[in-house]
């Protein structure tokens, strides 16, 4: 690793103004940055640890009902919090491992945007609102591809709010390695519509299957989208699937994510 | 009723307190004062020349002591190759140079272009990052029948091509075996790979070289299997240092599958800069380095054909295979695709005729050698495969088929050059039959299927060759070592003992296990028995552990030595008890005289051997300490069946290991507890094989999965618990204790009763599937059953 | 540098740090704790687990700036001060849960997490529960039996021993 200064601010107004030194950098649970840094991959010339903000922890409810969770509530919290969201908790507890997940956080992981991360299914299947330290961002709005987000330079993800669905349901079908999503998908049914997003299959990050939402909002059932199909065309092709492999488990785990949240 | 000690019973492992505490001693722990760490600037493309190489600013950065290059070791030894193949007309294989540092060249993905040594790691490799190098890249050789192609660009510019051999086995033999595939009833032909592997023990690489001015001695402290042959082939080929000056450390070792046998340029290179420097130099490889430096396994692409005739007997084997070399010949690499592999294509087999090809083959990637098994798995995977294909091809049981064709008369003399002293395979098929449950099995199967599942029953044979191994043998195909194995018993006057062995125990417990049979054969405790190896100062000159050599080779060792302490304190204790040498009895530590009464205690004549009062010094010595180095006459035969049940999700063509059922033949075990753990973690190397690990390289020579995020290591959830049964045993005829060695066979017979198995479940599904290659992912299950 | 300070297996301990200095390196190279190991440097091996706070976490993915002014504990602080093991380790010794031992604190700290939280866990939770703490010596079946009896289940049926 190159070497950094360190700070560990206790408020966000003190957390933004230390990261609004040049090349100062955001550190959530660190385990996507940390490992980044050994390889040297990324030189920051500070790291802010968000851990010891306390109103960036934890979960709550909304007025509205919206499940709140703070930036730096690791997912061991989320995985825990099977009474207030059972879908998002399920994804939160098969992320990493238990070690990961406890020091891992939901602000680190979308800040993030790995293509093949879970809570970026969540967030956009649930049709989330990112709120930071300045403004509100809903997840379509989020998203810009991997690793690409609407955060700016210094900006952090302080909260992350979940209108709670209906039905719900993660399906990951884990990379054998990284175990991260080789393909997830996150199916939510709200009274105004069926989201579906997926993630870990496209060149282009995080994306919904309109196709799939249409016809789950009509009938959400497996059956109703037992025939569709998605184009193969940008998914990601590696070592571990062909993009129409992927393209294949999109359509498999959406129909058991539906299955499983009916 | 299980045994509470001596041979044949599982003792809590001694070695475990620490292990267990936090108190191991593993070469990361070992700090030297005021050592200097070393950064190797590695290449990071496959095939470069080098033109320049500019350290001028690197040099001047903080805490920097020397940065070396290639040309720092001109007139320096280059890394020695263990093994000279003879090719099919007679001719020595081509042979590299292979240098510390890259010369002229880099060669792959991870060679060593520049050594920079600093006051921190952190400070070597910010310098590491100045250095200026200009390559000029040349297209890189991956594919292996490319590699082989007219006008192929050569790794090696001063060899005629990128073939290091071609060896014909038995080449005499070929005619015969052609003929009789022209007369075959059926022939059954089958094309795969063994995928390549990383070996992975969980303890990266460590060197660290010391150098003492004062003496003039060098000390290495490495993650070896085997220090003493780190010690001749680094001091007598690489830096000329004679054995007498230069030790050897090798203390814990976090496991090495192979992969830490081999003598490696770190180790070399930290050694030779600690002299240059006067400062100890250190080396800890991270995971990714070592995913690019560590000798990977395997890699070879095989055509086999199994020739047949009408009542289903074999009778001819054939083999077409290309073995991946990489871009260097690593310390064991040529025996592996050869006297490791095609010595083993009869399999438990009585085919009458055989003839295996290898082309041996130089590309831009990581040097290749010896991992778990090495060339047995390859080779019982092949024929184990192409065996159930036949099966099924002719409609017949795999087992019947199987069992047809077993050698039942021993010893027997394959056609391909090894003579297989005992075994029963006809009892190692009847102990999996009793523990795997075949009968229960298609109610299992439908029971998946009522899941959505398809289920899928996979059963092969293996035998081994390991207790390696004779060395005039050995020699004469190709070895430039001898395989011996040593021991030093040193009796201590109050009646302890400390074994010193050239055999090395990384997770094997023979610091455990050793005593089991010292203590047995003297009938004292085996607390009073201490092991000691892996220092070159302490034990005699061995040959360290790989090939499950070490308890029917290194333990032979141990027995022979104590034969002569035996026969030398029954003398003493004759003296003592004023009675005739012939009729002395030794039982449970105590001397006494055959009819009589009259006895001494085992430490009151270990006494006497140092305190020599009332002693027959005229006749012998005092002291008590013997040392025996035991070649072995043959190597030994481990045999076994396993079985081999998964379920495949068609919808993701995901495979589940739902049972797994190993029985092996061992000859005598010492300590069954210890035999089992060997086993499992065999059967989960291989079972990893099978399902998920994958070393790929792209068409550039850059290794894909070049890290725990892309090489996918079995954890606990991708298995379950095995079945594991070693009651039928022949011993080993030619060894003391009649034992053959358990250490390879779990990683050698595993993949293919799980290859077996997923082709079952998918044939039982209605597709038309033969064959999948390993690693038999989900993206490749579900595309075989969709083209 | 900074100064940090924590309390590691109920001692008081200090040491200077640098920002990028990580909790596995300090305790190994700084406070001379070299029971906790380093497999990996991509966060899966889980050789280097500890626990922080009294939550298992991979000490190499974890800055040690992190960790000033925690409560750590590590493989060396498991057994008693006589050096009795406590009854993980002693099941690990007692099914031949380790072969070469480097993955082995990490397995155990893992364990005593899992115990803590879940006393009686199903196989197939104990297996889940290693999914970050690789073994590539017992093909974890010992592993998987010494956590099982060391939670006081019945293991006497599972094969082989």
């Amino acid at each position: 690793m190159y070497n950094f200064d360190f700070e560990k601010p206790s408020t966000i107004a003190d957390a933004v103004a230390a990261l609004g030194d040049d090349e100062a950098q955001a550190l959530g649970g660190g385990q996507t940055l940390i490992p980044t840094l050994k390889q040297r991959l990324a030189s920051p010339s500070k790291l802010v640890s968000l851990k010891g903000i306390g109103e960036m922890q934890g979960i709550c409810i909304a007025d509205d009902g919206a499940v709140c969770i703070g930036g730096a509530s690791c997912h061991a919290d989320v995985a825990g919090s099977s009474d207030v969201f059972a879908g998002l908790a399920g994804l939160a507890g098969g992320i990493g491992d238990p070690a990961v997940r406890a020091r891992g956080t939901i602000g680190g992981s979308l800040a993030n945007n790995d293509p093949a991360a879970c809570y970026p299914a969540a967030a956009l299947g649930c049709g989330a609102t990112i709120i930071t330290n300045n403004r509100a961002i809903v997840a379509d709005d989020y998203f810009e591809g991997m690793f690409a987000t609407a955060l700016e330079e210094g900006e952090i993800v302080t909260e992350v709010r979940f209108p709670v669905p209906e039905a719900s349901n993660y399906q990951k079908f884990e990379q054998p390695a990284s175990r991260f999503a080789l393909v997830g998908v996150f199916v939510a049914k709200y009274a105004d519509g069926v989201r579906v997003a997926v993630t870990g299959a496209s060149e282009e990050g995080v994306f919904r299957w309109a196709e799939a939402e249409a016809a789950l909002s009509a009938n959400f059932s497996a059956e109703a989208i037992a025939d569709l199909k998605l184009d193969s065309d940008g998914m990601i092709a590696d070592l571990h699937g062909t993009s129409e492999y992927r393209a294949h488990l999109v359509g498999v785990l959406t129909r058991r994510a539906v299955a499983a949240a009916a | 009723m299980p045994k509470d000690h001596g041979i044949g019973a599982s003792p809590k492992r001694r070695e475990d307190v620490r292990f267990l505490s936090g108190t191991g001693n593993y070469t990361d722990d070992i700090n030297v004062n005021g050592q200097a760490y070393v950064h190797f600037l590695r290449s990071d493309v496959a095939h470069g020349r080098i033109k320049t190489i500019n350290t001028d600013a690197a040099s001047a950065m903080p805490g920097v002591l020397k940065i070396f290059t290639g040309a720092d070791f001109e007139g320096v030894g280059g890394i020695p190759c263990g093994w000279q193949v003879t090719d099919r007309h007679g001719e020595p294989m081509q042979e590299p140079a292979h240098p510390v540092l890259a010369q002229g060249k880099v060669r792959y993905v991870g060679d060593q272009i520049a050594a920079v040594v600093a006051e921190t790691v952190e400070q070597a490799r910010d310098a590491a990052e100045a250095i200026e190098v200009d390559l000029e890249e040349l297209p890189a050789v991956v594919d292996m029948k490319a590699a082989l192609a007219d006008g192929a660009t050569k790794v090696h510019d001063d060899l005629t091509s990128n073939l290091c051999y071609d060896w014909g086995f038995v080449e005499e033999n070929k005619p015969a075996v052609d003929a009789a595939f022209e007369a075959a009833a059926h022939v059954t032909t089958l094309e795969l790979r063994n995928n390549r592997l990383v070996a992975n023990p969980m303890e990266p690489r460590v060197a660290i070289g010391d150098f003492n001015r004062g003496t003039g001695d060098s000390t290495l402290y490495t993650t070896s299997q085997n220090p003493h042959v780190i010690r001749l082939l680094m001091g007598a080929f690489v830096l000329g240092i004679p054995e007498h000056k230069l030790r050897v450390v090798a203390p814990d070792v976090g496991g090495g599958f192979g992969t830490k046998i081999f003598h490696y340029a770190e180790e070399a290179f930290c050694t030779f800069a600690a002299k240059a420097l006067n400062r100890a130099v250190k080396w800890t490889s991270t995971r990714s380095e070592a995913f690019i430096s560590d000798a990977h396994g395997r890699d070879h692409v095989t055509k086999i054909e199994l020739a047949l005739d009408a009542d289903n007997n074999f009778t001819a084997i054939r083999t077409d295979t290309h073995a991946n070399m990489g871009a260097y010949l690593s310390t064991f690499a040529p025996s592996v695709p050869t006297w490791l592999h095609g010595t083993l294509m009869a399999g438990n087999y009585k085919t009458p005729l055989i003839y295996v090809n290898v082309k041996a083959v130089f590309t831009n990637t990581v040097p290749v050698d010896a991992y778990r098994g090495a060339g047995r798995p390859e080779a019982t995977y092949q024929l184990e495969r192409v065996i159930d294909k036949a099966a099924r091809e002719l409609g017949v049981d795999p087992i019947a088929l199987r069992r047809q064709n077993f050698i039942t008369e021993f010893p027997y003399a394959t056609p391909v050059a090894v003579e297989y002293d005992t075994g029963d395979y006809h009892g190692t098929m009847d102990a999996l039959e009793k523990i795997a449950d075949f009968s229960g099995f298609e109610a299992r199967r439908k029971d998946s299927e009522a899941r959505g599942k398809l289920r899928g029953l996979g059963v092969n044979c293996y035998i081994e060759a390991c207790g390696i191994a004779p060395s005039n043998l050995v020699g004469q195909l190709g070895a430039r070592a001898g395989l011996y194995e040593s021991a030093t018993v040193r009796v201590n006057a109050t009646g302890g003992l400390v074994v010193m062995t050239g055999s090395h125990s990384h997770g094997q417990g023979h610091e455990t296990s050793f005593p089991q049979v010292i203590a047995e054969m003297i009938g004292i405790d085996e607390s009073m028995v201490e092991i000691e190896h892996g220092d070159t100062d302490k034990a005699p000159m061995g040959m360290g552990t790989y090939g499950s050599r070490s308890l029917a080779v290194g333990g032979s060792a141990m027995v022979r030595a104590t034969e002569k302490i035996i026969a030398k304190t029954k003398k003493i204790a004759a003296h003592l008890l004023e009675a005739a040498e012939a009729d002395i009895e030794l039982k449970d530590g105590t001397f006494s005289v055959a009819g009589t009464d009259k006895s001494v205690a085992w430490g009151d004549v270990t006494l006497a051997a140092y305190v020599p009062h009332n002693y027959p010094l005229e006749d012998i010595e005092p002291g008590l300490e013997e040392t025996a180095f035991y070649d072995p006459a043959n190597f030994t035969y481990p045999s076994g069946a396993y079985a081999c049940e998964v379920e495949v999700d068609p919808e993701t063509g995901k495979v589940t290991i739902e049972a797994f059922s190993a029985a092996d033949d061992f000859g005598n075990v010492v300590n069954p507890m210890i035999v089992d753990g060997q086993v499992h973690g065999g059967i989960g190397q291989g079972i990893g094989q099978a399902l998920l690990e994958n070393a790929a390289y792209d068409e550039n020579g850059q290794l894909l999965s070049a890290s725990y995020m892309d090489y996918a290591m079995p954890r606990a959830s991708d298995v379950p618990y095995y079945n594991v049964d070693h009651s039928s045993q022949t011993p080993c005829t030619h060894n003391p204790l009649g034992v053959k060695g358990c250490g390879e066979a779990g990683a050698i017979g595993s993949p293919p009763a799980v290859v077996n198995a997923v082709v079952d479940a998918l044939q039982s599904g209605g597709h038309k599937v033969d064959h999948v290659d390993m690693p038999v992912s989900p993206s490749r299950v579900w595309a075989a059953m969709n083209a | 540098m900074s100064h940090v300070s924590m309390t590691v297996n109920g001692k008081q301990m200090s040491g200077d740090a640098e920002g990028r200095t990580l909790l596995s390196q300090f305790l190994r190279e700084t406070l001379g704790l070299t029971g906790t190991h380093v497999g990996c440097d991509t966060s899966q091996c889980g050789a280097c687990v500890v626990h922080v706070d009294g939550v298992a976490v991979k000490s190499c993915t974890m800055l040690a700036m992190e960790a000033d002014g925690a409560d750590i504990s590590t493989i060396e602080g498991q057994a008693a001060e006589d050096g009795t093991l406590n009854a993980l380790q002693q099941a690990f010794q007692d099914h031949h849960g380790l072969q070469c031992g480097f993955c082995t604190p990490g397995m155990i700290m893992s364990a005593a997490d899992l115990l803590k939280n879940n006393p009686t866990p199903t196989e197939a939770e104990v297996r889940h529960h290693l999914e970050g703490n690789i073994c590539r010596c017992t093909g974890y079946h010992n592993i998987v039996k010494a956590i099982m009896a060391a939670s006081g289940q019945d293991v006497s049926s599972i094969a082989a021993e």
